[in-house]
This record gives C-alpha cells, sequence and structure tokens, in this order.
C-alpha cells in the first residue's frame, strides 16, 4: 500500500539541500536504506555465507565496501547495511527471509542523517571538524568518529567523496557544522 | 635610535600603525617593538607594581615589559607583547597600567613607597579587617597593579578547532628544527615543523653567522623552500606549541589572522590544533638571561641578543652610543655586530672583573656607572645597554609532564630532562647544543633515531657552520648598591624581595614563587626564574641544583580564551536534538524546554492564554476528559535481540521478563549493582528472540552503554545483540478516554479492546505506512504509543491533530506530562536520583527473588530494608490553597527546624488541575505506615512551611480503572 504520509528528509525539508561552498559539495542523501546486521552467537560463518552469496560485503574492521548491498563495519561481527532506499524501504523485510535466526537485523534508516561531500582536498575540511585522519585513510575506510559533540561515522567513498553519517535529530546542528568548517577551510 | 643597513624588512612599503594615539610608520617584517624602537620610542609599559618606565628588554615571546593593548572596540586585546606583534596597516596599540599617561604615571607614586610594597606585603597588610578584603582591597589593588582592560564586548571573532596527524612534530624553526625537519622530510616522513614567529630560521635570522658558507639567514629561507615543496611536510608559522598533553598530543595555536587588521570574511582569527604526533622533536631554542644590578631596568636596557637581533633582523639601533654588559663569549657578538653596523660600542666584561653598578635617566636610559676590575669607577653616556648573563635551554615544554630539569655546570643552566616525555626528545640550544653547528647535528641525528623508532631510515646531509665554545662565568647579580635590582621585571620582584624571603624562611623554591610572585606573571618567568634561584642559592650557601626549580604547565605563551572555546559559543555552545514534531510545534508557537540536547515541547499556548498554567491546566484537564497526543519519541529505546534476549533481560531487570508473551508489554525496574534504581521503562516483545526496551530520555545513553557492557564483559556467551533505535522512530502518545476512537481513524487494523488489550504491542499500518503499536499508559489514561519511521513523523503529528479535531484533542507537552504522572503516582527522574531502592519507590515487590539479576543481592541488605526507610507517599496541603514546593523538608509539628528532625522531603510537587490544588511525591520516613498524618514540610530557602497530609501516591484512578477501559 503506498504511503499516505508524506516523509520529510531530516533537515526538515521536502527535498534533500545540497551547497556548494568553494570546492566543496554538500548534499543530504535520503536515498539510502540502512540497516544493521549482526551475526548471532556461534552462527557467524553461516552469515558470511549467506551474504556472499546475497552480494552483501562484510568488511572488517575500519573499512566500508560495495557490492550488490554496501556495508559498513560497527563492531565484531556487526555491520551497517545500504541499500537504495526506493527498492528497500522496508529493508528488515529483505534480508531477514536471507538469514533467518543467524543474525539479528534492526532497521536504522531514519535513525541517520546522511551528508555526502565531495571535494579535492577533503583532508583539509575533516581536520577541522574530527580526529580521523583522512591523509591516511584512502578509499574504503570507515570509522565512528566524533564532530562538534555528535557521534558520526565517517566513510570514504572515494577519493574525493565521503559521507558523514549522523544523528538524525542533530541533522541541523551536524549540518551547521560542516557548512562552517567548509567556509573556515576554504 | 634609528633605521640602520640590513634586515629583513621590505622598505618598499610603509605600514602605518599609531601607539597612545601618536602615528609612527613601519615596514612589513617588523615586530611593534622594532618598528617603535625604529621610531625612537624605548618606553613601552609601566610595572607591574611600582609603575616603573619600561621598554622592550627582549626580541621573542618570553617579553615581561613591552605589553600593550591592541586594537580597539570589541577586538580591543589585553596583555599582549609588543616583541611578538606582527605589524600590520593600521594597527592600534596602547600601553596599559598606567595614568593619566604613559610618560606621567600618577600610580608611579609607589615606586616612592616601594619599601611598603616588599614581597608578601598583601599578606601582611590586608589581614584585617576580613571583610574588607573582597570589597575594598582587592578592587583596589586591582585597579592599580593593572593588567590591562577588557573591552566588555562579545568577541566578533571566530575560532577554529582542529586535529593534525603526524611521524614527526618539530618544535621550532631554528637550526636545529630546520635540520631535523630537512631529514625526516627527505626520508618521506610526515612532519609538522611549527614556530610561533611569522619567519622561520628563529635566531639565524637575527645573527651573522654563516651556514654554509653563505648567510644563516639566507640557508634558512632555502631550507623552508624546499620543506614547503615536500608534500609530506606542513610549515606551520605563526603557531605556537602550547604544551605537551598524553599520548603524544600535542596543543598549538595557530594565528591565522592576528597579523591583519581583521579576519577575512568566513576565516578564524586562531586555529587550536590537537597535534597527534608518533614523534616529536623540540628545537625551540634558548632564551637569554641578563644579569642583576640597581636600576637595571629603564627603558634601553635589554637583552644582548636582542639588541643584536633588532640590528640584525630589524635594521634597528637602539642607540647611537652603546654599551654591552657580559659574562659570556655570547655577548662579545653583539659587540661586534654592532661595530659592524657602525655604533659606537663600549664593552663591559664581567669576566674581567668589570660590572654595571646603576644606571639613570627617568624615562629611558641615559648613563650607566660602571665599576672596572682595577676598582675605577666611570659614568658612560650611552642611550642603550646590552646584558648577557648566558642562555637558559629552552625546556618548558619538556617539563609539561613534571620531569625535573637537570643542572649543567658547564652552561650555568638547567637541561631538559630526557625521556620525561614519551616520544619527545630535544634537539640544539633547547638541549644545550649552543653553536649553529650543535644545532646543525643535534637536530639532524634525533631526526633520525626518531625514525629509526619508526622504522624509518633517514640519512643527514649537513652544511658547514661555526661551532664556537661557550665561554661563559656565571655571574647573577652585582653585589653593590642599596637600591634595587630587578629579577622578575614584569612581577617587579627585586634581589631583595628574595633576600627578604630567605629571611622569613621561605627558602623553598616553590615557597619562594608564591612568597614573592617570582615567576608568576604572563611571561612565567622566563628570563627571570633563574636569577631568583641562583640568588637563593647563594643566600642559603646551596648550589643551584639543590635548590631546585620550579616547572612548567601549559600552556608556553599566554592562550585567548576565545580559541579554546572555539565555536561552542552563543546557539553553536552545543548541538541541538530535534523531535520529530519540531517543525510541526514551531508552527504552533510552542514553549520548547531543553531536554539534554533535545529540545521538547513544554507546552502549546493557545490564544487567550496568559500564563503557562492556563495551558498546562488546559492540556491536562482535555487529556483527561477526551484525548490528548504527546511527541515521546526521546524516550531512549534499545533493539534487543539474540536466542538470550530473553535470559539477558531477566538479568538487567529486576522483574522478570522472559516469561512475557510475544506481542505483550511490561514494565521493567532496572537496578544498578549496588541496588539502587539505575532507570525504568516498558519493555515490548515483537518476537520470538526480539524486543524493544524502552528508557527514560535522560538516561537513553548510561542504560545502552551499561547493556553493552553486561553483554560484552559481564556475559560474552550470551547470544545477544544490541542496538539504539531511539531516533529511528518518531513515537506520540495519544492518551485520553477517545484515544482509541482516534486512532481508530488512523490505524489500518482493528485495535479494539479485544484485538489489542492493555499492555499488547504490535506491527500495524497508518494508513499504508509501517508502524508499531504499544498500548501502554504514563498518564494513567486509555492510552497508546504509535510510532512510525521517524521521516513521517512530521506527518503523523499532523495526522493525529488532524484526527483528533472531532474529539477537540489537544497537545500537551511536558508539563503536563509531569502532572499527569504525579498524578497517578509514577516516579521520574526527580525519584529515580540514583539514591533510591525500588522498596523507597515502593516497588519493592517488583524486585524478583526467584532469579538473580543485576543490583538484587545488594538491594538486600540491611541498610536498604530498614523499616523506617524513606518510602514514597503522596501529599496534599491541608489548606488547599497553600502551594507546595519542590524540595520542602518533612517535619513533624512544632519540631525545630534542623537536620535532626528531617523526615524527608518533597520530590515533585504540581498544580493538580483535576483536583484544584498543589499536590507532591515525596520521599518520607517510614511513609508506608503513615498515610493519613499530618506533618509540615519546609522550606527554608523559600522560606515556607506548610502544613500537609499524607496520603496515597495515587491521587488519581488508584485502581486503574481508566486505563484498561
Amino acid at each position: 500500500m503506498a504511503n499516505a504520509l508524506k516523509a520529510l528528509t531530516p533537515l526538515g525539508h521536502d527535498a534533500p539541500v545540497s551547497e556548494t561552498i568553494g570546492p566543496v559539495t554538500i548534499t543530504e542523501n535520503v536515498g539510502v536504506a540502512l540497516a544493521s546486521l549482526a551475526s548471532r552467537l556461534g552462527r557467524e560463518a553461516e552469515v558470511a555465507t549467506v551474504a556472499q552469496a546475497a552480494g552483501i560485503p562484510l568488511p572488517g574492521p575500519g573499512r566500508a565496501e560495495t557490492a550488490s548491498y554496501g556495508a559498513i563495519w560497527l563492531g565484531p561481527e556487526q555491520w551497517m547495511i545500504e541499500a537504495p532506499f526506493e527498492t528497500h524501504e522496508d529493508i528488515v523485510a529483505v534480508l531477514k527471509p536471507l538469514f533467518g535466526e543467524a543474525a539479528s537485523i534492526t532497521e536504522q534508516t531514519d535513525a541517520w542523517v546522511r551528508f555526502d561531500l565531495t571535494a579535492t582536498d577533503l583532508p583539509a575540511l575533516f581536520e577541522r571538524l574530527c580526529g580521523h585522519d583522512l591523509r591516511r585513510n584512502g578509499t574504503g575506510s570507515a570509522t565512528r568518529t566524533v564532530i562538534e559533540h555528535l557521534g558520526c561515522y565517517v566513510v570514504r567513498r572515494a577519493e574525493n567523496q565521503v559521507s558523514v553519517i549522523g544523528p538524525r535529530s542533530s541533522a541541523r546542528s551536524l549540518h551547521h557544522a560542516l557548512i562552517t568548517a567548509a567556509k573556515s577551510a576554504f | 635610535m634609528s633605521r640602520i643597513t640590513g634586515g629583513q624588512i621590505d622598505r618598499s612599503k610603509t605600514l602605518r600603525f599609531s601607539f597612545d594615539g601618536v602615528a609612527y610608520a613601519g615596514h612589513p617584517g617588523d615586530t611593534l617593538a622594532s618598528a617603535l624602537l625604529a621610531n625612537g620610542v624605548r618606553l613601552m609599559g609601566r610595572s607591574f607594581k611600582y609603575h616603573r618606565p619600561r621598554g622592550v628588554i627582549s626580541a621573542g615571546s618570553e617579553e615581561p615589559n613591552a605589553i600593550v593593548e591592541l586594537r580597539s572596540g570589541a577586538r580591543q586585546e589585553p596583555n599582549t607583547r609588543a616583541t611578538v606583534i606582527e605589524l600590520f596597516d593600521g594597527l592600534q596599540a596602547q600601553s596599559q597600567n598606567r595614568w593619566p599617561s604613559l610618560k606621567f604615571d600618577a600610580l608611579a607614586i609607589n615606586d616612592r613607597l616601594s619599601p611598603f610594597f616588599a614581597a608578601g606585603f598583601y599578606y601582611k597588610t590586608f589581614m584585617w579587617p576580613a571583610a574588607f578584603w573582597e570589597k575594598l582591597y582587592e578592587p583596589i589593588i586591582r585597579r592599580a597593579a593593572g593588567l590591562g582592560s577588557l573591552s566588555k564586548q562579545d568577541d566578533p571573532d571566530d575560532y577554529d578547532k582542529g586535529f593534525l596527524h603526524c611521524d614527526l612534530l618539530i618544535i621550532g624553526a631554528g637550526p636545529a628544527g630546520l635540520s631535523a625537519a630537512l631529514t625526516a622530510g627527505r626520508a618521506g616522513a610526515r612532519v609538522i615543523l611549527a614556530d610561533e614567529d611569522f619567519r622561520m630560521g628563529g635566531r639565524l635570522n637575527a645573527e651573522t653567522l654563516e651556514v654554509g658558507g653563505g648567510s644563516g639567514a639566507d640557508w634558512a629561507a632555502k631550507a623552508v623552500l624546499e620543506l614547503a615543496a615536500m608534500p609530506n611536510v606542513r610549515l606551520m608559522t605563526r603557531t605556537t606549541v602550547i604544551g605537551a598533553f598524553d599520548h603524544g598530543i600535542y596543543g598549538a595555536v595557530e594565528r591565522v589572522s592576528d597579523h591583519l587588521a581583521q579576519p577575512l570574511p568566513g576565516k578564524p582569527r586562531q586555529i587550536l590544533w590537537r597535534i597527534y604526533a608518533a614523534r616529536s622533536i623540540l628545537a625551540a631554542g634558548a632564551i637569554e638571561r641578563p644579569i642583576a644590578f640597581e636600576n637595571n631596568d629603564r627603558p634601553g636596557i635589554m637583552l644582548a641578543g636582542a639588541l643584536r637581533a633588532y640590528a640584525n633582523r630589524w635594521g634597528v639601533a637602539v642607540g647611537d652610543r652603546v654599551a654591552v654588559f657580559t659574562n659570556n663569549d655570547d655577548g662579545l657578538r653583539t659587540v661586534a655586530d654592532l661595530k659592524a653596523k657602525g655604533l659606537d660600542v663600549t664593552l663591559i666584561d664581567a669576566r674581567q672583573g668589570d660590572e654595571v653598578i646603576d644606571s639613570a635617566g627617568r624615562l629611558g636610559l641615559k648613563s650607566i656607572t660602571v665599576r672596572r676590575g682595577n676598582g675605577r669607577t666611570e659614568t658612560l653616556a650611552v642611550s642603550a645597554l646590552g646584558v648577557s648573563g648566558g642562555w637558559n635551554p629552552n625546556l618548558n615544554i619538556a617539563s609539561n609532564h613534571r620531569g625535573r630539569p637537570v643542572w649543567s655546570e658547564s652552561l650555568a643552566a638547567f637541561l631538559p630532562p630526557e625521556g620525561a616525555i614519551a616520544g619527545l626528545s630535544c634537539a640544539g640550544a633547547a638541549a644545550g647544543a649552543m653553536s649553529t653547528h650543535g644545532a646543525l647535528t643535534t637536530g639532524a641525528d634525533q631526526a633520525v633515531q626518531a625514525l629509526a623508532s619508526l622504522g624509518l631510515t633517514a640519512s643527514t646531509d649537513l652544511p658547514q657552520a661555526e661551532d664556537a665554545p661557550v665561554n661563559l662565568k656565571a655571574h647573577w647579580y652585582v653585589h653593590s648598591g642599596k637600591g634595587r635590582a630587578w629579577i622578575d621585571q614584569q612581577n617587579d620582584v627585586t634581589v631583595k624581595d628574595v633576600k627578604l624571603a630567605k629571611q622569613e624562611n621561605f627558602v623553598s623554591v616553590e615557597h619562594l614563587k608564591r612568597y614573592t610572585t617570582l615567576g608568576m606573571a604572563t611571561d612565567q618567568g622566563k628570563t627571570g626564574n633563574i636569577l631568583g634561584l641562583a640568588v637563593m642559592a647563594e643566600l642559603t650557601g646551596k648550589t643551584i641544583p639543590e635548590t631546585g626549580t620550579t616547572i612548567y604547565r601549559p600552556p608556553y605563551t599566554p592562550v585567548a580564551m576565545g580559541v579554546l572555546g572555539g565555536r561552542a559559543r552563543g546557539e553553536d555552545f552545543k548541538p541541538t536534538r530535534h523531535t520529530p514534531s519540531h517543525k510541526w510545534a514551531t508552527e504552533q508557537g510552542a514553549v520548547f524546554v531543553e531536554v539534554g540536547y533535545w529540545l521538547r515541547t513544554q507546552w502549546l499556548p493557545r490564544a487567550g492564554e496568559t500564563t503557562w498554567r492556563q495551558s498546562v491546566d488546559r492540556e491536562v484537564l482535555q487529556t483527561r476528559k477526551s484525548v490528548g497526543i504527546c511527541d515521546v519519541t526521546t524516550l531512549g529505546k534499545i533493539d534487543i535481540q539474540g536466542t538470550d534476549a530473553g535470559a539477558f533481560l531477566d538479568k538487567v531487570y529486576a522483574n522478570t521478563f522472559s516469561t512475557l508473551g510475544i506481542g505483550k508489554t511490561r514494565y521493567g525496574l532496572m537496578l544498578r549493582e549496588d541496588g539502587m534504581v539505575m532507570d525504568d521503562g516498558t519493555t515490548a516483545r515483537m518476537g520470538q528472540n526480539e524486543y524493544v526496551m524502552t528508557t527514560t530520555t535522560a538516561n537513553a545513553v548510561p542504560v545502552f552503554r551499561h547493556l553493552e557492557y553486561c553483554r560484552q564483559v559481564l556475559w560474552p556467551d550470551m547470544d545477544v545483540q544490541l542496538i539504539s533505535t531511539t531516533e529511528a522512530w518518531a513515537q506520540y502518545s495519544v492518551a485520553g478516554p477517545n484515544a482509541r476512537k482516534l486512532l481508530e481513524k488512523l490505524v489500518d487494523q482493528d485495535i479494539s479492546d479485544a484485538a489489542f488489550p492493555y499492555m499488547a504491542c504490535g506491527n500495524i499500518t497508518v494508513k499504508g505506512t509501517r508502524a508499531r503499536l504499544f498500548r501502554i499508559s504514563f498518564s494513567g489514561e486509555l492510552a497508546y504509543e504509535i510510532a512510525v519511521p521517524t521521516r513521517y513523523g512530521d506527518a503523523m503529528i499532523r495526522a493525529l491533530v488532524e484526527a483528533g479535531r472531532d474529539f477537540d484533542a489537544v497537545v500537551y507537552g511536558t508539563e503536563a506530562l509531569g502532572v499527569m504522572r504525579v498524578e497517578k503516582g509514577h516516579v521520574a527522574g526527580n525519584e529515580l536520583n540514583g539514591q533510591s531502592s525500588a522498596l523507597n519507590m515502593g516497588l519493592g515487590k517488583m524486585v524478583s527473588k526467584k532469579k538473580d539479576a543485576i543490583g538484587m543481592v545488594l538491594s538486600q541488605r540491611e541498610g536498604m530494608v530498614q523499616p523506617n526507610g524513606y518510602r514514597l507517599v503522596g501529599v496534599k496541603p491541608v489548606d488547599p490553597a497553600k502551594a507546595l514546593t519542590a524540595g520542602a523538608h518533612f517535619l513533624a509539628k512544632g519540631a525545630e527546624a534542623v537536620a535532626v528532625n528531617d523526615g524527608g522531603w518533597l520530590t515533585s510537587v504540581v498544580y493538580s488541575p483535576h483536583l484544584g490544588h498543589s499536590i507532591g511525591l515525596g520521599y518520607l520516613k517510614g511513609g508506608d505506615t503513615r498515610k493519613g498524618e499530618r506533618l509540615r514540610v519546609v522550606n527554608l530557602l523559600a522560606n515556607t512551611d506548610v502544613e500537609v497530609e499524607i496520603v496515597s501516591p495515587h491521587f488519581f484512578d488508584p485502581e486503574g480503572e481508566r486505563l484498561r477501559g
């Protein structure tokens, strides 16, 4: 059944916001569904097998990968799975049948706001934001860090592209921090 | 007193500036001090205590005297050092601590009264009466002993914080630092080279010494060019490393815009960098020290190395007739360099027995009195005197972790303690290598060693440079004359003060420091400390190492408060969390309350309501009468899954959850290990191995952290997985007799009492949107909590309000929520105060004895189960017109309001519109057996004393018939 309720973006608008400041573009991305995937105790190998067959990468510590699905390492035997929102709004309903009782899966889509940042010199921006060293952590790196008191994931999608995934309720504060830093750094 | 040839200033450009309202001109490359000296201005300030006329004595950040106020209006900044202020066009500076003017300062009377102002005079003079200290003495002293003034306006500038990472941090870009940076940079290591100066090169810029066959300054410039071309090297000028912190972390302040009239748009004035360094080298050079003699503080008397620096780097002759008083060969360099500039220079070499014994000149040096080794005394007319008592390795940062400096007899100075800071080594003059060759060599060697410890290989390629030995005869002060000889010029500490401290038995260095204020000024005694120690050592007949030295804390030089605050000012002080209904509530004119980072709706005023009570009363009454809607998203939600999820809950909750049926919800009480209540909330069983726990708003994070600790550390063998979903779902409470009717208009499934009874939960849809429904109640009404994915939260509140029109539904805020929970006798934050047990709350029966759970054992401690312990009670005033105040204490009638009679206290108080009077909850000793008693609640702060009756905490619908309806 179609949704009768109208969605708002984390920044509180009808459509995502994108802003360019000097060389950096900061775009709210609402097109990705998220679910946490955690192996049940003793069923880690089973999870790995199912994931591989489904095209779900299970990257190691500090890493993010993309295959049919995207995945970010969160902790031991725990990942954040990414899929297109368009086709995976009810992402748990898609993943649960694959893993059954071998894994715990929880919808996380609306717990987060995701900002995609593109720029030629992202390290110069992020050194004003967090302790995560982008000069040493290249494409495929992912970590949990703190930006202006907010716990965020910083995922290096490509040399010139980083996703900052932060708490949805503080989307405005996080966006303000990113914009301010961009104006300051560039 | 004028410009002479040479120097690293750009004479093709002129910069205009003012000092005390008088216009002057300088050049790019000048500091305020060099430009003032070039304009013949020697008098730059007044001393702290005696208001003595003072001029610049150094050419660096160690400056104690030339302290000025910079800029005007909101950007006015006190206590800046003229020696490190980079000149810019339009710069305004004012002298401070003088009235009415620098040349005529009325408080110079203090100098005449100096016998009354000796060390310790505060302690001796202002003892009585004590009440006068704060109101009378302190303001007078603060006015007289000025450290500049504040504009009292908001700082208009922005400050950033940032994070940097490197293999090797090099502190100081003199010959040692540059040599280390070249060595490490060429080896491919990630290097940060930081220097407080705006020009790298350190003393090479101030000397005529050769490096590699050319001028040292040119070599430095070439080295900087080579380093700037290396992508692995970050050069940071105007950057002061302010301290060494734990684990290889250094603080550094970069002055991004201080050399501009104001920052460029959007740019910060300064940045506080946190530098993570695998290894670091302290190459901060050395600081020259004076020799104390009578009246050694006149403008025009400065350190010999500074006199030379002004001539060589800035092309300034401080005077055309100059004398140099030295006890070491470095002083001879000043003589040679100034002579080469065509100045008339007289040498007074203490090693030959010659001494300067006095000086003259009210506002600036006019002459000195010299006693030659043969006993003959002569007066020399000079306008500048350079003094050198030797150089102290600049070890400040190396002692930040309490490492004790080590005495070197040959240098007559302290050396940095080795290994006192993990990963830090010292090079160049900071390590006691005082020649240029020594600096280049030790810099390179330390870089090679630091890199080797990181598994990197580096090689050295050093240019030729002088390697003159230090030829010094320790000489601290001139034993002559009855006048005052200054040791710490910024705090006006003299040789006499040290003698007085000794006489009064303040002989430990720490006592000496505090009694005389030696080294306690903004310059932290960079030039004066060791003189004070040496004088004390001589007086007590000990050596200097036996006397000891104080050590240094960060920051190395004063730091603006703004840069410590960074962006965390005003509205940006902390982040804000918005609830899903925030946009709608803002449109409605809601009043918000801060709950942690959250902004929650406190109440929603309607037209005509003039007080908050009117709004809250209406929200409560209408909810109880029909239906109310409240955003409860802020309550913590934790998704708990796994085959052991039920067993896990049995261990973390005092009551049992494994028996809870699928599709059911239960109230849970969580104890800390010590038996006190940690948190409460409901947990719903959504599936065989799937629960959703709710927590209080305040404890959402602490409870999650606690559960993770239990899972990972206490019971790693349990199959349990946790994740927070607080933000993923927008959750609304719909409460009141018409709650079901309202929801039936939106929910696609059957939610009749039969299909969805009290405490049921389940997945539903709201007009096609996935949702969760819980039939739980905090208000005591027939109530539900309905959750939709957060992106639909705004649409959901609008849909609920729309559906509620038929019932005249209200949206209520946290105040009404609080009123209804007190009416119902539910505990909340005021009762969950971390010192209360389940028994205290009247929930003792919830602690199951059939199983073990966290806190169960200790909740049964003797002291926790006292029959006369605190118990939750309801309280109402005997006279309904009387208002209660939370925090008031229970007292028996006629009992004196003293602690021994204290019977407990009121935890929560609200006005119940339902009952028409004030009601409260409280903890009362033995309260469970005292219903019907009449007591007083006394608040000594609010001066209230109200007679009350003890009642059941359940004021409203005690049987719970409404919520099961």
